[in-house]
């Protein structure tokens, strides 16, 4: 702050825009926060002032404290990458996924040992379980998808980040969304809709951080020095305009109030289910599907050496997907109020997506061809591989599932849970942790510190992932099956809550088999933790030299 | 030929890119969605099917706030062993009022479609403070807070109007009347809860927390479990009637 | 309404499912044909290259 402005510096448009837009936002906060319907939401609103009032600050000490030109497109003739973003996303990811992983094992234990709800509003399993999926999904994978993405197209497109401020926008922008979002839910603050309980002004937020998202890739592709779009690159547009698209249809809401946290949803009933799974099935599909083949896409291509096995299969994998996708939504409707017909296409859709998914897998997994005695001696490339091993698992237990027969048994049960987590805990996870260790070495121009300590990772999160989904599985079939069970004199067998008793078990295997995969996670917190803070340099052939950002 | 060597329409033009993905995920959503606003079959015709009372409505949003839909569904499926356990089997009209739906997708307790007069209020107060102490075996967590905190209904008339302006049919009577009606309904032998069941046929008034002095959270909790299924009369109800 | 219906949905098994088909057909012809074996080579080696 006290180097005063050199001659020829001043503030750029975005710099003064922004700082600008942000005071408004500040002040308008404060407003809202004194007339406030309820204390949860003006603190809601005193965080916004608090946030906005840091940005302002932010951007107007980094104006005194940067040189007067803007960062060079080019240094020597190489692309002078911006990496700042990617690295705090990278952080953040972590951060987060300890955050979420450690809050699932404790819903776990919730769930087998109901007094650790210790009659607590904010800690009951009600309010946790938001907290929980948000952290993973959003958070944890949300943070990966926006450095990954940031870093990926970057260098497929040989190219700096567009915007100056933008990029720290949407990746500051976006965690102070996942805040928003989280203490929300503690306190009460909630949607309801599954996946999307965020409320009306946290949405309005995310909006905002999205289309600057959107800006910045779609800016930076179009900046581009390499005449092709690589196809990991159209992975992520899919991704980040479907959200979108996704977001925005089934968030419509109108609040009570610019002064109340509470609205009501623009649709109602058989529409809103239908809405709510349109959505709900495409995060799955765009969020934790379209963006973690990207990252497929390019980490183990580039992990492997070797390009990816067949870049035709990458095309027809990627239109048959993002266009099945879409219809699948309604088999989380089977034999509901929905109509008919839309159940069956959703099934039909769901059963027919089977294909391009294994198209996609077969297309990771060959690409390891020729060298797949890199499994054995690399754990990162392992653990990226079986991600791919657990997505082929769960694309084809998904179509499955979609069947109704086999719906009408699994609906409601924890099948679905175990479903979920082979694809969260083995596809996401793994895919994610396999770039987080690929990543954190090249951005901070280190080795990886141990790779000894990825191998116990590996195996201690496998057990704990084999554990937690067969756990699910048991508990999932075993509580379908009482819930139809007859006597022989044809009444129901058993009542509602002899099955829920005879889930205690299996939510205890669940709960062990979370706190693995969190002991995994930790270990490897601690090994990047001491890559990052190591003296020494990576040699130059190991991994990319970076050029100092900004 | 040319057109091939030229080629590269999508791999080089990212604004085409953008555009096609953008039609290619529009047709599903489009195909699923916009019919069930225009068939008529979609939601059937039933009699008995009236927007939620004040405090059913505020009931509802405590449902909303605690996250009950994770656990608890509100769609019984028309399924032999569904329908002996909840009843019959839950129809679109039902929810029609409801913003969000609250269907849920996991039963880690029973479903609540059809939960409305199959337990008294004193059960509900009992097992809402202390899950276990009537049902043993129950991992629900307790709510000992609704019973003592007061229900904030000062602001239930603006969370009518929004819903009247998205389509509820809640009349400007209704709206005038929602804090008065609150009040009526939360008590046994209001002068008001007359002109309460007029509004809102079906809707009883009385003390749902045990406590006449207040108007507490596990009132209106209590007011919309108890009216959850009820609406419709099932013995004069025909199943052939709207067959889709 | 029944009719709007049967005609919607008989559009959309005959026609609708022709227009995918031709559209999937079109996808596989752009990823398949001969002469762009080499720019999708050259595309595919894109994470591989340093600078």
């Amino acid at each position: 702050m006290s180097v005063t402005a050199v001659p020829g510096k001043s503030m750029t448009l975005g710099e003064g825009g922004t700082a600008f837009a942000f005071a408004i936002l500040a002040f308008l906060s404060l407003i809202i926060a004194a007339k406030a319907y309820t204390p949860e939401y003006a603190f809601h609103a005193y965080l916004f002032t608090a946030g906005s009032a840091a940005a302002v600050f932010a951007i107007v000490n980094r104006y005194f404290d940067r040189p007067a030109e803007p960062a060079p497109l080019f240094i020597d003739g190489k692309p002078n990458y911006n990496m700042g973003p990617v690295k705090f996303a990278t952080v953040a990811a972590m951060f987060w996924g300890i955050a979420g992983f450690t809050v699932g094992l404790y819903i776990a234990l919730e769930l087998a040992f109901p007094f650790l709800n210790l009659d607590l509003p904010w800690i009951s399993f009600g309010r946790l379980r938001p907290l929980h999926t948000s952290a993973v999904i959003f958070a944890f994978g949300g943070n990966v998808l926006l450095g990954t993405s940031f870093y990926v197209v970057q260098r497929t497109c040989r190219a700096r980040l567009v915007g100056d401020i933008a990029p720290w926008f949407v990746i500051l922008g976006y965690n102070f969304f996942i805040l928003i979002a989280g203490t929300g839910y503690l306190l009460g603050i909630t949607q309801s809709k599954e996946y999307a309980e965020p409320e009306w002004y946290a949405d309005l937020w995310l909006t905002i951080v999205w289309v600057t998202y959107f800006l910045v890739f779609m800016g930076t592709i179009m900046r581009r020095t390499e005449p092709h779009i690589y196809v990991a690159n159209w992975f992520y547009l899919a991704f980040i305009l479907t959200i979108a698209v996704l977001h925005l249809g089934n968030n419509a809401a109108v609040p009570v109030s610019l002064f109340s946290a509470k609205s009501y949803i623009v649709w109602s009933g058989v529409q809103d289910a239908m809405v709510q799974w349109w959505y709900g099935h495409n995060a799955v599909g765009f969020f934790l599907t379209a963006g973690f083949l990207a990252i497929m896409y390019y980490f183990i291509p580039k992990r492997a050496e070797r390009p990816v096995y067949s870049y035709r299969l990458s095309i027809i994998h990627f239109w048959a997907l993002i266009f099945l996708y879409i219809w699948a939504g309604p088999h989380h409707l089977h034999y509901t109020a929905l109509p008919d017909w839309a159940q069956t296409l959703g099934m039909t859709f769901s059963i027919m997506l089977w294909m391009p998914s294994w198209g996609g897998m077969i297309n990771g997994l060959m690409t390891l061809s020729g060298a797949w005695d890199k499994l054995r001696t690399d754990p990162v490339l392992r653990m990226m591989v079986v991600s791919v091993a657990f997505y082929g698992m769960a694309t084809f237990e998904g179509p499955v599932m979609s069947v109704k027969s086999v719906n009408s048994l699994s609906h409601y049960t924890d099948w679905t849970i175990g479903h979920v987590h082979s694809g969260a805990l083995g596809w996401v996870g793994y895919i994610s942790f396999g770039a987080i260790y690929c990543l954190v070495p090249w951005l901070w121009n280190r080795p990886l510190y141990s790779l000894k300590l990825v191998n116990w990772h590996f195996w201690i999160s496998t057990i704990g992932i084999v554990l937690y989904i067969s756990a699910m599985w048991v508990s999932g079939i075993l509580q379908g099956l009482m819930w139809r069970a007859y006597t022989s004199l044809g009444f129901l067998e058993y009542s509602f809550i002899e099955t829920v008793e005879a889930m205690h078990p299996f939510y205890v295997i669940r709960a062990m088999g979370g706190a693995l995969f969190l002991l995994g996670a930790l270990l490897m917190v601690w090994n990047l933790w001491q890559t990052v803070h190591s003296k020494e340099a990576a040699v130059a052939a190991a991994a990319p030299t970076l050029v100092p950002a900004e | 030929m040319s057109l091939w060597s030229k080629h590269a329409i999508f791999e080089k033009n990212s604004i085409i890119l953008v555009i096609g993905v953008l039609i290619v995920i529009a047709i599903g959503g489009l195909v699923e969605i916009v019919p069930l606003f225009y068939l008529k079959s979609t939601i059937e015709k039933v009699d008995g099917i009236r927007p939620y009372t004040p405090l059913e409505l505020a009931g509802r949003n405590i449902y909303v706030r605690e996250g009950c839909y994770l656990c608890h569904s509100q769609m019984i499926r028309p399924l032999r062993d569904e329908v002996e356990r909840y009843g019959h089997y839950s129809l679109a009209a039902e929810s029609m009022y409801d913003r969000p739906f609250q269907w849920g997708s996991k039963r880690t307790g029973p479903d609540l479609a059809r939960v409305g007069a199959k337990y008294s209020d004193e059960w509900h107060r009992d097992h809402l403070h202390d899950p276990r102490s009537v049902v043993p075996g129950s991992v629900m967590p307790s709510y000992p807070w609704l019973a003592t905190t007061d229900l904030d209904y000062a602001h239930i008339a603006e969370d009518m109007k929004v819903n009247a302006v998205l389509g509820v049919p809640y009349t400007p009577d209704m709206i005038a009347n929602a804090a008065s009606d609150v009040k009526a309904q939360s008590v046994a032998d209001a002068p008001e809860a007359a002109a309460l069941v007029k509004r809102y046929p079906k809707a009883t008034a009385r003390d749902y927390d045990g406590d006449p002095s207040r108007v507490t959270e596990a009132d209106a909790l209590i007011a919309y479990l108890q009216v959850l299924g009820t609406l419709v009369d099932f013995k004069l109800y025909d199943d052939k009637a709207n067959i889709r | 309404m029944n009719e709007t219906y049967r005609a919607l949905a008989e559009f959309a098994q005959t026609w609708g499912l022709a227009y995918f088909v031709g559209v999937f057909l079109v996808v596989l012809a752009y990823a398949l044909w001969p002469s762009r074996q080499q720019a999708f080579d050259e595309a595919a080696r894109m994470p591989l290259r340093e600078d």
